[in-house]
């Protein structure tokens, strides 16, 4: 019996702009809540060794990056040499709807919880797309 | 003649999101950068670094930067060392729990009273480094 690979969840993180900390929140509480997924520390294609690089090739990857840069959605390029399978960016999300943008790039404020649950639902979606293609 | 603007230190912590440690490290972070040093540090996305960012991996050639690590990966330090960065000082986590081993951080998500005192003693470590260096 063939056993299915988890989905790999990889958030930016960023800790210089406010979408960072919505990419990570959003993506951890996911990892929480669900069994289907595994994460790695994105620095970690560069800190560690084959194995964390072989983790985009292991697992179909969704990445989560708060800005334009796509820290993360590049990470699985370079260092895992695949696609991700869907790339998540908050910066787009917010411009869908300028009122989600956050303030602080240091805790989530009470008013941004809407824009983590957009993102979790978001994020919820692909990883069901996801599935859906590699079954 | 004008005054050369003095250079910012950049503190870079690891932002782990596997453990309470990584929390730690950003928090730590941002207690110097918002609070206790605002005029005098900074940070940056690591993971600019990870994807070899040009203008990020000039700044911390050009700039001193301090490590924040949670785990024994030292993903901060390892990767301002690929890049030949300035690297003024490097702050391991594990270290810090060893000296206050009565303090038992909570999760990922919420690092709890404790995890919020071991990150005031990691911002002290910092803010001494930047007051040794300048």
């Amino acid at each position: 019996m063939k056993i299915k690979p988890k989905i790999g969840l990889v958030s930016c993180s960023g800790e210089g702009i406010s979408e960072g900390m919505i990419s990570r929140v959003a993506t951890r509480r996911i990892l929480e809540e669900r069994d289907d997924v595994v994460t790695i520390c994105l620095p970690l294609f560069l800190a560690g060794g084959q194995e964390e690089r072989d983790f985009a090739k292991d697992n179909p990857c969704i990445t989560v990056d708060g800005c334009s840069k796509m820290c993360a959605s590049k990470g699985v390029k370079i260092y895992g040499k695949v696609q991700p399978k869907s790339s998540i960016v908050i910066s787009e999300i917010i411009d869908r709807d300028k009122r989600l943008k956050p303030k602080s790039k240091s805790r989530i404020d009470p008013e941004d919880e809407k824009l983590v649950h957009e993102t979790m639902k978001i994020i919820n979606k692909e990883i069901e797309k996801v599935k859906e293609k590699e079954e | 003649m004008s005054e050369k603007k003095k250079s910012k230190h950049i503190i870079i912590p690891c932002s782990g999101i596997g453990k309470a440690l990584g929390t730690i490290t950003r928090r730590a972070t941002y207690i110097v950068t918002e609070e206790l040093l605002p005029n005098e540090t900074d940070t940056i996305c690591l993971p600019l670094l990870t994807i070899k960012d040009e203008d990020t991996v000039r700044k911390i050639r050009e700039t001193p930067c301090i490590t924040v690590d949670g785990c024994v990966a030292q993903c901060a330090k390892k990767n301002v060392e690929h890049h030949h960065g300035k690297l003024e000082g490097e702050i391991k986590i594990l270290d810090v729990m060893k000296e206050n081993p009565k303090l038992k951080p909570g999760t990922v998500l919420d690092i709890a009273p404790d995890g919020e005192k071991l990150a005031r003693k990691v911002a002290e470590k910092v803010v001494k480094i930047v007051g040794d260096k300048s």
